[in-house]
């Protein structure tokens, strides 16, 4: 693409970034989540793919890289449901909620102002859940791309 | 007219009327069955610690479609490698 799309690419990639990491981050406060946080990061990426052309993205951006990120968001969501085991519960049960340590503050019910620190291990599933679908829907895009040749003139 | 002119102005009529009765005689928001949701809505914020009830549902009490889920996009992600990913020097297309 052109420079303009390129100097583009570059100011706004930051921007989208912190928005998606925003979203995930705060999933069990506010809208959004991991699934939704992860898909904003990934349209960042598919931003940069596409601005930069798939040879130049290849040398530096390997397929690997964002493989292992898949893998360790879905053995990182399973490993966390898994740990209740630890806790002499259930699976899937939330051992965090209101233990006081990490996310453990307990929440009364009703309208609160909200505090990142709450939430049990949701926060920790929605982190794991937005890794898997940014590294997996960046991983589709640059395996789409892939099959793109380039015309010569 | 042609037959078949006559044959799309009814079905379009006919589904018009359809979806009409349905827009005006159902109510929406009144649900019959609400213990489940009253559950959710009085409980999910003390057990699950979450302000947020969409998560609260999808990522504490139905963590298991959670679950499902991201195998799915695992699994799709797969898919799209296989599809495309680069032949062998010896490997040959089954239809070439």
């Amino acid at each position: 693409m052109s420079r303009i799309v390129r100097t583009g690419a570059d100011f706004l990639y930051p921007a989208i970034l912190i928005f998606g990491l925003y979203i995930v981050a705060h999933g069990h406060l506010t809208p959004g989540g991991g699934f939704q946080g992860g898909a904003v990061i990934a349209t960042g990426c598919a931003l940069v793919i596409v601005a930069y052309s798939y040879e130049e993205v290849r040398e530096w951006l390997s397929g690997k890289v964002l493989m292992g990120q898949e893998v360790i968001g879905l053995m990182g969501f399973i490993g966390v449901a898994l740990l209740a085991f630890a806790f002499g519960q259930v699976f899937f049960f939330n051992y965090l909620n209101a233990s006081g340590s990490l996310f453990g503050i307990p929440v009364p019910y009703g309208i609160n102002a909200g505090e990142l620190n709450t939430g049990g291990f949701v926060p920790l599933m929605n982190f794991a859940v937005g890794c898997e679908v940014w590294g997996g829907l960046t991983l589709v895009i640059l395996y789409m791309l892939s099959g793109i040749r380039r015309e010569v003139s | 007219m042609k037959k078949k002119t006559v044959v799309l102005i009814g079905s379009l009529l006919i589904l018009t009327a359809f979806l009409g009765v349905v827009a005006f005689t159902l109510t929406f928001g009144t649900p019959k069955m609400t213990d489940m949701d009253d559950y959710f809505l009085r409980f999910g914020q003390e057990q699950t610690g979450t302000n947020n009830q969409c998560t609260s549902v999808t990522f504490d009490f139905r963590g298991f479609d959670t679950l499902g889920e991201s195998t799915v996009l695992f699994c799709a992600v797969i898919g799209v490698a296989l599809m495309f990913r680069k032949m062998q020097a010896g490997e040959e297309h089954e239809d070439e």
